[in-house]
């Protein structure tokens, strides 16, 4: 049998706990400028179609909020439960950004419940706006203040180790930490580009049904164009990020790109099968792209894995997370572009079936690359939990029975997902748009 | 004040709002079941979902300030607590979320789906029990240390007379607020008859309340007799709690005043739930941990306290708004709106 190891069971609960709120919590981040954005559109236009286009989305919103809270409960509680050494001294220099957000959730919080209730109850249509804005902020400052303490877990700083006593802390060092920027920039773009994509394959598959209300095709512009703008920045921010890793984590990087010797003009790796003597077959190689990635010119210097203890390096499994991650990045992009082209230029028709099936792909796959982005972040960091001080395994609780609660928490999140899935379902199933149209007398 | 008192001083304060709003909450939730199943639900219901439809996110989220609060100002409860907590606070982690989506997936989801609603209605009361065993925990003799590991002793704390107390004080009193609020709410609703009902619950719950206040104080002389005697020395606290209760029930009682009888109740809370408090301290677990040696470092404390008062600034107008709009807005409440 299997012999009891705590650390690598707390890994496994942690992990499955935050594939699960991941999924919510981008698009948390991500819906309310959505609705933002269609109620602005609605409010502007006078175009009572894009403020039912918010109103549905709101409703959809609470039902994915719901998990989102009760998964981001649980993590909360998991980080003290199951990592309760690395919880304490973490929580000497990095619990203000964690304080925070609770702060930014509970603003968030307090306005969504203001604003799902008062859709009719103001006179001026634009205040019923405003209210939002509380909501998409609350909602960006919490993925910002969470993304600061993975940060920190990164690139730890704002603290002086001696002699085994932390000293000298200095909190707004370690939530502004030098992985800050890229990383809360890169999560906070490619959550709604995700949401955008995510909300366009819900009105692409609807046209492609047969379903020819207008309302269809201005939710499918509305946020293409949005899922296009994102796209664009989220590559740019892709690209600031590999100039971090490369500065401050070469290891991850040379982990993600199967990057052994230091080199110049070293290549990007795509795809690809590891041979014994980390030979790597079967790849697709384009020259120089590495180390344009890492410092911009073709010619620069990759530090490469050998520089490194073998017992510090991350699993080159990351390599695939990383390549799916930039490929479904890439896939997006082209497709939102590409639609945004197709609806400028009058002769062509953007609602071409080959063009709306890859929107519909578009979607499961942008919560695909999410994930696939989190496991690279969180392997990648392997065997650290935070860089140079201390291993998952100092930071893991000793405490027995973690396996069984992995064995409950795994029911938990079964039930609540599908259930999820049932009510949205059943939701919009029996309401469809063209019923809500009549209903409100809006045809 | 020290940092560590004005640390934990906020923190007990958060706990305090959550008792308050989540036991209106949890209790809500199983009047509307316990309503359903004995067909008077067509009376109260649409008072408790006016009423907990807004807000129920915002409960919530007292309770993670105060558990992110306390591993910010003491990082040593992670160790002691989160080491040792890890199946009762795993239950409790699967009580919230069930509790929290299903109350999402009935109200905005598939109303009138009674397996929805018994779900809610009952993790509402389990919630409580479980999250009670931490303080029960706080009081020292269940949790052991030796060396470098701690655990926690299961049969003890099953077995303990005190444990169990807490329990039902903690199931009572959930019952007993939340009674106490809806009164006043459906009166305000000029509900009359949901109000008559509501008021019954209101004045069915109150003996036992106080009943299971003695059974805990009884019982924890037995089970900690220095946490005892410092609760005598703030005595005064209690005599006072005693009194806002035989006020509250008097006016409940008269139907009289009914938002003055709720904010006695809370009064008879918050003096026993600091009196409490204050007499436990200095330690946050019997007797290995107090506030003094789990403090986080000043420029930590200072940060936190900063970004505390900062946020107050942002929740309170925030809070008042929400109130105006939902809880005292006489044509909401009404059903006008």
């Amino acid at each position: 049998m299997f012999e009891y190891d705590p650390v690598f069971l707390s890994r496994i609960l942690t992990g499955i706990t935050l594939a699960v709120h991941v999924i919510f919590a981008t698009v948390g981040v991500g819906v309310p400028l959505m609705i933002a954005l269609a109620e602005w559109m609605g409010i502007k236009r006078n175009d009572e179609h894009y403020r039912l286009l918010a109103r549905r989305w709101a409703r959809g919103f609470v039902i994915t909020v719901a998990i989102g809270v009760v998964t981001g409960t649980a993590i909360g509680l998991q980080l003290s439960l199951l990592w309760p050494n690395f919880m304490q001294m973490a929580g000497h220099v990095i619990s203000l950004p964690l304080f925070m957000e609770t702060f930014a959730f509970f603003f968030e919080a307090i306005f969504l419940g203001i604003y799902l209730y008062t859709w009719d109850r103001f006179k001026k249509k634009i205040y019923h706006f405003f209210i939002l804005i509380p909501v998409a902020l609350g909602a960006m400052a919490s993925g910002f203040f969470i993304t600061t303490v993975n940060g920190f877990m990164n690139a730890p700083r704002g603290f002086d180790l001696e002699n085994g006593v932390l000293t000298n802390i200095r909190p707004l060092e370690a939530m502004f930490n030098p992985a800050t920027p890229t990383k809360v920039a890169h999560v906070l773009s490619s959550a709604y580009l995700t949401t955008a994509f995510v909300l366009a394959a819900i009105a692409a598959f609807a046209i492609l049904r047969g379903k020819d209300h207008v309302y269809h095709k201005k939710a499918l512009h509305l946020t293409m164009t949005a899922a296009a703008i994102f796209a664009i920045s989220t590559a740019i921010i892709g690209d600031f990020s590999g100039k971090y890793l490369a500065k401050y984590q070469p290891e991850k990087l040379a982990a993600a790109e199967w990057h052994f010797e230091t080199s110049t003009e070293a290549p990007l790796i795509l795809g690809g099968v590891l041979q014994e003597n980390n030979e790597v077959k079967y790849a697709l190689e384009i020259p120089y792209a590495l180390s344009i990635l890492a410092h911009g010119t073709p010619d620069a210097e990759v530090i490469g894995l050998e520089e490194f203890p073998e017992e510090e390096l991350p699993p080159l499994i990351v390599h695939y997370f990383f390549d799916l991650m930039v490929g479904i990045g890439m896939f997006l992009a082209f497709v939102s572009i590409l639609y945004v082209l197709f609806a400028k230029v009058r002769k062509w028709n953007e609602w071409n079936k080959p063009l709306l099936w890859a929107i519909v792909a578009g979607g499961p796959l942008s919560l695909l690359a999410i994930e696939m982005g989190w496991f690279f972040a969180e392997l990648g960091r392997q065997p650290w939990l935070l860089v140079g001080y201390m291993t998952v395994e100092q930071g893991a609780t000793t405490s027995e029975h973690v396996d069984l609660m992995i064995v409950l928490f795994v029911l938990l999140y079964i039930v609540l997902c599908t259930t999820c899935a049932t009510v949205l379902r059943k939701m919009f199933k029996n309401n469809p748009v063209e019923k809500e149209l009549h209903d409100r007398g809006m045809e | 004040m020290s940092y560590e008192v004005i640390g934990i001083t906020v923190l007990w304060t958060f706990l305090y709002g959550y008792l308050i709003v989540a036991s209106i909450d949890f209790g809500a939730g199983f009047f509307s079941y316990y309503s359903t199943i004995t067909k008077k639900n067509h009376l109260i219901n649409k008072v408790i979902v006016r009423y907990l439809s807004p807000v129920w996110e915002v409960t919530n989220v007292f309770l993670v300030f105060f558990f992110i609060g306390i591993v910010g100002f003491f990082p040593s409860t992670a160790y002691y607590y989160g080491t040792t907590l890890l199946i009762p606070g795993s239950i409790a982690i699967v009580l919230l979320a069930i509790r929290g989506s299903y109350y999402a997936f009935h109200h905005y989801g598939e109303k009138g789906n009674n397996f929805y609603q018994a779900l809610y209605g009952a993790t509402g009361l389990l919630i409580p029990a479980s999250l009670s065993v931490v303080l029960t925990i706080s009081e020292g003799g269940f949790i052991y240390k030796y060396e470098d590991s701690v655990w926690l002793d299961y049969g003890a704390l099953f077995t303990s007379f005190y444990s169990w107390a807490v329990v039902i004080l903690a199931l009572v009193s959930v019952l007993y607020i939340s009674a106490y609020f809806l009164a006043y709410y459906a009166k305000t609703a000029q509900d009359e008859k949901a109000f008559d009902v509501l008021r019954k619950y209101a004045l069915n719950w109150s003996l036992p309340t106080i009943l299971a206040s003695v059974l805990v104080f009884f019982a924890l002389s037995d089970h900690n007799p220095e946490h005892f005697d410092k609760m005598l020395e703030l005595s005064w606290m209690f005599s006072l709690s005693f009194l806002f209760f035989l006020g509250a029930v008097y006016l409940m009682w008269k139907k009289k005043h009914l938002g003055v009888a709720f904010i006695l109740v809370m009064l008879q809370f918050a003096t026993a739930f600091f009196g409490y408090g204050a007499s436990h301290m200095p330690y946050l677990l019997y007797p290995y941990l107090t506030i003094y040696d789990g403090f986080t470092n000043e420029a930590m404390a200072v940060a936190l306290i900063t970004a505390f008062i900062a946020g107050l600034c942002l929740l309170i107008p925030s809070l008042y708004l929400l109130m105006r709009l939902f809880l005292f807005d006489n044509k909401y409440v009404q059903g006008k709106k």
